[in-house]
Parts: structure tokens; sequence; C-alpha cells
């Protein structure tokens, strides 16, 4: 049997290391545990900057078409200032991040009009079909493009059911510093994910809401006691497509 | 067993530098068009938000999938050892590879990020058919690398038919991928169907044919090879059976589509309605395309079957570009259908069928990766040995004259 010779006393050098070490480690992760103890305390509603996105939010909006003026355009105008999407005057190749759409029903003429952007699925075809992952899913449900690693093949605009995206065609000037746009790449509504990291909702729902029609409600579909998981809860609501069961973010009341 | 010697193309300088000259300048004016769509954007194209894919790709997804096809002849010599066919294997396996560089080429060079190519190749979303693509195709080429040089080194012969094998079944599982493209598109009306792969198969099998035919005949016509009359009229009725085998997948994904209410409105557009994209199924496609080649190839005159095998094969080729770009451009100009039952109207085209015009620099981009595929043949068969030494019909099978129907009908499958 051949056993451990028995440590002759200890060397204060490594015992010096070891406390340096362990104070250096300290020093590093107290302010990152303090600041994660304090925000998981606190009741404030915007995640903190450096705080990792969680699946215990899940961002959705309500449109209520009746509330939905016909000709009204307020939160087309609004996405477009916000993001600074100026068009080229031409409309088959400029950027629509949000449109409004006008419904007819052939059989009764019944008239309905509503605005349609990307519809933040929960199992959305774009990313899954994005060859390099820059088509992705936050875990907050927001779906966005990684403008650093997309290569431009459009194939996410093929796989959309809802035409949301966007191939920016030509050079891009004036860009909006939170909203970053590029020639060559591909985009879509982002749900104004730079107000909502910050606690503000989406500029199309706050312009919504300005210009008096309201028929737009952003929120926690995670949340129950949030106003938008307490309407669709209390009324009938429809997603577009829903046979395609991407369980689409973006709902609509009164289709 | 007889040995078939093969030989580098030599001489004929005039020509042969000529025409590569020729491509040459194509080459050029593909990269310049590349690089005019790159600097300016998109817009100077003829595609939009609408149709996002346009001729780049339907000339990039005839090459490629012509590639897979064009291995047919090696296959057919190796795999199921038909002594006509083994002599042609290498030529194959070169016009296979060259395809598909040449498609590929064209693909990325349409990318709106051309130059992230790297971060294509290098970050991968393993649930994205086109990730799995990059795979497909880059392995392709690496197979058949292998396929070429254990047929070309003769210690290595005995391997052949296992590379074939290997190529064979990896080729089938490209053009798989290559449908799929279009069949896991679950929300456009003219594709989700599991159908579009195996007809991709098909069209790969009859279009890479016809891309062998015309190559071989030009290669023989330039180089003063003789091309035996029984070969010519084997490779005719080849393609008179694939092209067919086109047509009756073709038939099946309509009359499928046809059966179901939900899909009637975007079958109306393609078989009736659709203008220049019915007349480029019913007259492009099926007719030029399908019936007219059948025709040619089964009524060959005995002799003199070259003529008509290469103008079916042109026109199996042109046919075949007239059918990709029914299902790529056809199948995005058709409207997305978001409100079953409703008229829709809005700023960005909703319900509205759109019109689609190629540019000069898409087509011009296209045109490239054709002439890419052209010069990397001639420089193959300049530098290497491809070709064998005759392709007449009695340095096949010397026997062919009194026994070549009885020993094809008895070969094993």
């Amino acid at each position: 049997m051949t056993g451990r010779t028995p440590q002759q006393g200890f060397d204060p050098q490594r015992r010096r290391f070891l406390s340096a070490a362990a104070a250096a480690a300290g020093v590093t992760l107290a302010p990152g545990v303090t600041l994660y103890g304090v925000t998981a305390a606190g009741s404030a509603a915007a995640r903190a900057p450096e705080d990792p996105v969680t699946s215990s939010v899940r961002w959705g909006l309500l449109v209520d078409v009746n509330k939905c003026r016909d000709g009204c355009n307020a939160c087309v105008t609004a996405c477009v200032e916000e993001n600074g999407l100026r068009g080229n005057g031409r409309p088959e190749t400029d950027a629509q991040w949000i449109r409004k759409v006008e419904l007819r029903d052939p059989s009764t003429g019944a008239k309905r009009s509503l605005p349609l952007m990307c519809q933040h699925c929960a199992s959305p075809p774009c990313v899954d079909v994005c060859p390099t992952g820059a088509s992705f899913r936050r875990a907050d449900g927001i779906v966005l493009v990684d403008k650093h690693i997309c290569i431009g093949c459009r194939y996410c605009m093929l796989a959309c059911p809802y035409k949301a995206r966007s191939f920016i065609h030509e050079v891009v000037e004036d860009q909006k510093p939170y909203a970053p746009r590029g020639k060559g790449t591909v985009e879509s509504c982002t749900f104004c994910v730079h107000r909502v990291d910050e606690g503000r909702t989406p500029a199309c729902v706050e312009a919504c809401a300005e210009a008096g029609g309201d028929a737009m409600t952003f929120g926690d579909l995670n949340d129950p006691n949030s106003r938008i998981s307490k309407q669709v809860a209390a009324y009938v609501t429809d997603q577009i497509r829903p046979d395609l069961g991407l369980d689409p973010g973006v709902r609509y009341r009164n289709l | 067993m007889r040995r078939t010697t093969y030989r580098e193309i030599t001489g004929q300088y005039v020509g042969f530098y000529g025409l590569m000259a020729g491509l040459g300048v194509l080459i050029l004016l593909s990269l310049a068009a590349a690089w005019h769509m790159e600097h300016q954007g998109h817009h100077v194209t003829g595609m939009t938000n609408q149709i996002v894919w346009g001729m780049p790709h339907v000339l990039a997804i005839f090459l490629i999938v012509a590639a897979s096809g064009a291995l047919n002849v090696a296959s057919i010599g190796t795999v199921f050892g038909r002594t006509w066919y083994k002599p042609l294997g290498r030529l194959s396996g070169l016009l296979a590879l060259a395809l598909l560089v040449g498609g590929l080429a064209v693909l990325v060079l349409d990318l709106g990020r051309a130059d992230r190519i790297l971060v294509a190749m290098t970050t991968y979303n393993f649930k994205s058919i086109f990730a799995w693509n990059i795979y497909l195709y880059t392995g392709f080429m690496a197979v058949v690398v292998v396929y070429l040089w254990v047929q070309m080194e003769r210690r290595m012969n005995r391997f052949a038919p296992a590379a074939g094998l290997v190529a064979m079944i990896w080729r089938l599982v490209l053009t798989t991928g290559t449908g799929s493209i279009f069949g896991f598109l679950v929300a456009r009306q003219a594709y989700d169907a599991a159908v579009l792969a195996p007809l991709f198969i098909a069209m790969s099998l009859s279009l890479g044919l016809a891309s062998f035919n015309l190559t071989l005949a030009a290669t023989c016509r330039g180089t003063g090879l003789e091309l035996g009359d029984g070969l010519v009229s084997r490779l005719g009725r080849l393609l008179g059976v694939l092209a067919a085998v086109v047509l009756y997948f073709t038939a099946v994904q309509h009359l499928t589509n046809l059966y179901a209410a939900e899909h009637a409105g975007v079958e109306r557009f393609i078989l009736l309605e659709g203008g220049v994209f019915t007349a480029l199924f019913w007259l492009g496609q099926v007719l030029l395309g399908g019936l007219v080649p059948i025709a040619l190839v089964f009524t060959l005159p005995a002799g003199r079957a070259l003529g008509r095998v290469v103008l079916a094969s042109i026109l199996v080729f042109l046919g075949g570009i007239a059918q990709i770009y029914v299902i790529v451009i056809g199948g995005q100009a058709y409207p997305l259908v978001l409100f079953p039952g409703k008229e829709v109207q809005s700023s960005f085209f909703d319900g509205v069928v759109m019109s689609y015009a190629p540019s000069l620099p898409e087509i011009t981009l296209g045109v490239g990766g054709f002439a890419m595929a052209a010069a990397i043949v001639m420089v193959g068969l300049r530098s290497l040995r491809f070709l064998p030494e005759s392709l007449a019909d009695a340095a096949l099978d010397p026997h062919h004259r009194a026994a070549a129907t009885d020993a094809e009908e008895k070969a094993p499958a």
C-alpha cells in the first residue's frame, strides 16, 4: 500500500494567494449579487439593462378593431418617425414595419380597418428558416433580426405568413441610434424594443392613444394583472392565421 | 474486360481560348452586375419586398438542381454497372461539380450581404433547411471529388462502386433539401407541399441529363471526338423517360392542390389566369419542355439521333428554366392569404398579384453562373483526363451490333 506523504507544515505563500483570490472574487461578484438582490426585491417595471431578458414576461399587443378608425394612420406615422423609416418614394421596395389593412367581406360588404405588423409569434417561421440565426426570438417574446449576422438571403421574408418583413433595398441615412438599419439586411417591427426595455410602450400604441383611438393595448401576457391579460381573458380575441399554430403575440378583438 | 483510355483535350488553341475568352467576359460582366447590385442596393433589380427572390434564384436553383442530375450518367455506370455509360462517368462528375459551383456563386453573389459569406459558413441555425443545404452542397462537392479520384486513380478503381453509391444517395438527399426550401414554407399557398421534394429530384434527373447531353455534344463537336449513334439514342431515350417523370410529379402537385378548395385560388392563377406564368407553365414547361422532347426522342431516326437528342435536350433545359420560374416567381406573385374569404387592400400590396420583370443585372448575374460552369468544365477537360479516347458505339461495346439490346436487358438493375 502506498499512502500519501503527509504535508509537513503549510505554505504561507499559498495561503496568501488563496486569500487574495477569494477577496478579488468577492469584490468582483458582490456588486452583481447586491444588484440582483435589489432588483429582485424591487418593483420597478423596467428591466435593468444588465439583467437578462427572461421568459417570465411575454410581451403582447391587443388591437380592438372596432376602435381602429378607417383612414387613421397615426400608428404608421409614429412608427416611421420613431424608427427613422423614411422611404425613397418607391413603395415596392421601401420598408414598412406596420401598415393599415382594409378588409371587406365580399358577401356582406362589411368593412374593417386594422394595423398589421410583425406578430411576434411564439413559434416564428422566420426564426426557423434563418440559416445563420440572425432572425431570433427574445425570451420575452419579441422577434428581432441581429443586423450583424443577417446575410440578406430573404428566406425569412418568404417564410413569414404576415408579410411583416422588409429588405433594405438601398442606402439608409439618418438612422436612429436605437434602431440600427443597414442596406442588404432584413428588418421588421421590433415592438419598439428600446422603449419596452425602458418600461415604455411602443410608439404606435402611444400614438393611437394620443389620437384618441385607444385601439391598442400593450403589455405582459404572462402577468394576470396586466390590462392586456384582463382584456384577453374577458373578451374573445382572434389571431391572424390561427390555423398555422404560431401563437402570435398580437391579438385582435372584434375582427 | 476492355479498359477505356482517357485523354485531355489538346490542340484547337484558337477555338478553345476564343471560347474561354468569351466565357471570361460573361463572368466579368456577372461580377460587375453583382457589384452594381451590392453597391446600389437591390432596388436596381426587379426584386421587391413582395417578390423577394428573382431571376438570380431561378437560374441558381436550375444550376444546383442540374448539378445533382448531371451525375446520373456516372451513377448508371458505376452503381448500376451499365457498360455504355461507364466511360462517361468522369465527365459526368466534372459537370456536376461545375454546375454546383456556378449555382452557388450566383446564390452567394445575390445575397444582400455577400461579404458576410464567412458568417454563413460559421454561424448555423440547424433548424433551417438553408443551413442544412450549406452542408449538403459543400459535402456534395467533397463526395464528387473523391468519386472522381477513385474513378481516375487506377489503384482506387475498386472503390468506384462504393463511392458512386454514396454520391448517388447524397445527391438524392441534396435535391430533397433544395425542394424542401419551398416545401417547408408553411404560409405560402404555392408551396408547403411534401411533393416538392420528389418533384425537385425528378427535375434534377431530367435537367441534369439535358445539361450533360448538351455538354457532351458540344465537347465532341469541339474536339472531333466520335460520338456513337447507339450511345446518343440511349441518352436521348433516358431523357425522354426522365422528362415524363417530371410531368408526372407536376401533375400530382397540381391535382393534389386542385382537390383542396383552399388552394383553388393559386391553382387558378398558375393554370388559367396567371398571364406570363400560365403561358410559361403550359407552353414552356409542359409542351416545349415536356411533350415535344419526349415525342422527339421516342421517334429517333436510326443512325441520325444526335440532332434530335440535342434539340430535345435544349427544349428540356429551357422548359426547366420555365418551370423553376413558375415555381419561384409565380409562387411569390400570388398574394399571401391572411384573411381567408375577405378582400384586402393596403399600402404594402396585400391581396395584389405582383408583377415582376427581371432586370439586366439579375439576368447577367445568372448567366455568369452558367459561364462559370462551362469554364470549369473546359479547364477540367484541358488539364485532366476526363474524356475517353473514343465514344464510338463499337468502342463502348464491341458486340453492340449483334447483342446490344440483349445485353441491356440482361444487365443487372
